[in-house]
């Protein structure tokens, strides 16, 4: 049976103010799923909130994998149920060889009750399936002794993200503007690679503002997010349409939400300051 | 000045204890010279204040030199547990324990060539013509301080290494220290004179045979590099917790040689060392690396200068702290520079990650620049483990703690990316994961 992740009226907020005001979504595994809109509309934060990054606060509604609440798990132990986000941002931390990183990684998500210091999946075995996956992206395998994201270009960077997706399998993955500020090349590198692990075993939640990862990968559903709600869901053509055509009419379907946005972005600009 | 009797701070190593100390020794004329000279120093350095700039931030007020005394004998049955004697093939090891030698040895093949490796209690007596005119004369001089003072009278052996010209000792030597009675008080003294065009390697540790047995180690570490030289040396500081360490350890660097110097601090209740490179010869190169790892309530403290004498040398100082707990480290650094010393190149750079909200780094990098044509570089940084880097971590299955420990051992890694010899690296690396309570 496919595994589902089920997102229920989820309340989100940062630093006590509300970003996401009651999300509901459905994610089964072998889906995809695409989810757009506008800046600040509360794309990252469902991403964060869903791994569990510290900062975002759930006030209302659950986050479950296959009818288990992980509302209050830590992002190590959803990661072990199989969570993986593909941050925007990757972080560096330096010293820590990528090959050891991946190692300690794909141990823990493969033996979930795993605890510290205990064994380590064998050197031969995971060097091996490293090297496969490494050649199935055509990244060097060199990136492998290099320490995590230290020094690497953006493209690299989002290229180990993706290598990371690959050795880990989860079942879903939330990749957030994966595409981002990256030139076509790298844009087709990550997207083909995407679409060469995605399947029945992985449902995905792609975050874009580009048409090209979603043109490697087809979504069956689109959802539109606006000022913290998801206003609309259609197939890849309302992807298509919100590329070609911008937010506009979305706004105009939706007005109360379209109206929130405009007094948080004025509000926002009031606070840094920013005058127009 | 005047300086009343009252203020001077009570020792049990006194004017009888010295001649007591003395009557013990067989040693040459001018060695018993030299400690009564240093016990003259230590007698006035009793009466006055330690140097504030070096000592204004290391509190030893608890620390009761009159609890301490020289061992008789070795008098402790237990093994001191080491982190590296097993790792290697040494071709020569010299083993101290309260202050007594119990082992030295070195390969044929480098005996026959003059080099030297033993006991600095024997060797005074069968090569003081070689030893006389490095011992304490331009290193560690017994007046520099009142813990060089005090070692320069009492110092029981210690670890010597003699390199003859051109002699290229291409296997690592190894030197223990090991404290193991109660209140034992160790007066070690290791030196090392590699002559012209000379190289080796030695990697020495501290050790206690028990995890709480106090003791004191006032020691001393010469370096004396002729030009052309080249010289490894690793001091693994790895006392229990109860131990106080007082370190002054100096090393003067000829033209065109080259001293590398890996320091690593991970024992003792409370350390201080006092390390000094100097850069005498047009040429002279050094490289000085730490790795310390504060817990509990330790202290280490590092009071570190590099001191270009002669033009175009280079210094690269970098140090990496870890503290956890209450623990504190404390690194004050100084690039000196001399007028002559033209188109010096001089580096120092202190980066302190912090574990707990009640542990703390101060570092205090410093530059004191005589000569106009000169690159010199410092920085010092200090932060806490980053959130973000335990989230990305965290998201990727590794436990939060298990997180911690990667970033830490990352942080080290850069230092450890600078050690050419390969059990040194693993030795601190494990000793480092011992520590944060992984491995074996």
């Amino acid at each position: 049976m496919s595994s589902l992740l089920k997102i229920t009226d989820l309340h989100v907020s940062v630093d006590d103010k509300p970003i996401l005001k009651g999300v509901s979504l459905e994610i089964r595994q072998g889906e995809v799923h695409a989810l757009m809109g506008p800046n600040g509309s509360g794309k990252s934060t469902l991403a964060y909130t869903l791994v569990g990054h510290p900062k975002y606060e759930i006030t209302g509604g659950s986050i479950e994998i296959d009818g288990v609440n992980v509302n209050e798990l830590d992002p190590c132990e959803r990661a072990r149920k199989g969570l993986f986000l593909a941050f925007q941002y990757p972080v560096t931390i330096p010293g820590v060889k990528v090959a050891d990183f991946l190692r300690h990684a794909v141990t823990n998500i493969r033996t979930p009750n795993r605890k510290e210091g205990e064994g380590l999946i064998p050197m031969r075995e995971f060097r091996k399936e490293l090297k496969e996956r490494m050649e199935e992206l055509g990244m060097d395998i060199e990136f492998a002794r290099r320490y995590l994201n230290e020094g690497f270009s953006g493209g690299e960077k989002k290229r180990m993200e993706i290598l990371q997706l690959a050795m880990l399998q989860p079942k879903f993955a939330i990749l957030d503007e994966t595409d981002s500020g990256l030139d076509s090349d790298a844009v087709r590198v990550v997207s083909e690679g995407l679409r060469k692990l995605s399947g029945p075993q992985m449902g995905s939640l792609i975050i874009t503002h580009h048409e090209r990862l979603l043109e490697y990968n087809v979504p069956q559903f689109t959802h539109v997010i606006l000022a913290g709600r998801i206003v609309e869901t259609g197939d890849a053509s309302l992807a298509h349409e919100l590329h070609n055509h911008g937010y506009t009419a979305v706004r105009e379907r939706h007005p109360a939400e379209a109206a929130e946005e405009e007094e948080r972005q004025a509000k926002a600009k009031k606070a840094v300051g920013v005058g127009v | 000045m005047s300086a009343t009797l009252s203020s001077v701070r009570p020792t049990s190593f006194d004017a009888a204890a010295f001649e007591q100390f003395l009557a013990t020794r067989t040693e040459p004329a001018w060695a018993t010279d030299l400690r009564r000279r240093a016990f003259e120093a230590y007698r006035e350095s009793l009466v006055t204040e330690l140097d504030p700039e070096e000592w204004k931030r290391v509190d030893i007020r608890a620390f009761r030199p009159e609890k301490f005394s020289i061992p008789a004998a070795s008098t402790s049955t237990g093994a001191v547990e080491t982190l590296l004697a097993d790792r290697a093939e040494f071709a020569g090891a010299v083993s101290h324990s309260d202050g007594t030698c119990t082992r030295a040895t070195l390969s044929d093949k480098w005996a026959q060539q003059g080099v030297l490796l033993g006991n600095l209690s024997d060797l005074i007596q069968t090569h003081g013509d070689i030893l006389k005119p490095h011992l304490m004369t331009r290193a560690v001089k017994p007046d520099a301080d009142r813990f060089s003072a005090w070692h320069g009278a009492f110092w029981t052996g210690g670890t010597v290494l003699y390199v003859p010209r051109n002699v290229e000792v291409n296997e690592p030597l190894y030197s223990l220290i090991g404290l193991g009675a109660e209140a034992a008080a160790d007066f070690s003294h290791t030196l090392i004179i590699l002559e012209e065009g000379a190289s080796a390697t030695l990697l020495e540790e501290t050790s206690s045979a028990s995890a709480d047995a106090t003791g004191v180690h006032v020691g001393a570490v010469e370096l004396l590099l002729a030009p052309r030289s080249n010289l490894r040396y690793v001091q693994l500081q790895n006392w229990n917790d109860k131990v106080w360490h007082f370190a002054h350890q100096v090393g003067r660097v000829e033209a065109d040689a080259y001293l590398q110097w890996t320091v690593g601090g991970l024992g003792a209740r409370l350390a201080h060392i006092h390390q000094e490179v100097f850069l005498d010869g047009r040429g002279a190169s050094a490289e000085v690396n730490g790795v310390t790892f504060a817990t509990d309530k330790q202290l280490i403290s590092y009071y570190t200068q590099q001191t270009h004498n002669a033009p175009n040398t280079r210094s690269d100082l970098l140090y990496k702290d870890v503290v956890r707990d209450k623990a504190r480290c404390i690194w004050r650094g100084m690039i000196k520079v001399a007028k002559d010393a033209q188109r010096t190149d001089g580096y120092q750079r202190n980066d302190g990650l912090i574990m707990s909200d009640t542990c703390r780094v101060d570092a205090i990098p410093g530059l004191e620049i005589e000569a106009d044509d000169v690159r010199c570089t410092h920085g010092a940084t200090c932060g806490r483990v980053d959130e973000e880097q335990l989230f990305y971590c965290m998201c990727r299955g590794l436990t939060r703690s298990e997180a911690m420990h990667v970033i830490v051992e990352g942080f080290f890694q850069r230092v450890y990316d600078r050690i050419p010899v390969e059990i040194v690296r693993e030795t601190l690396g494990h000793a480092v994961e011992r520590k944060l309570g992984i491995g074996g």
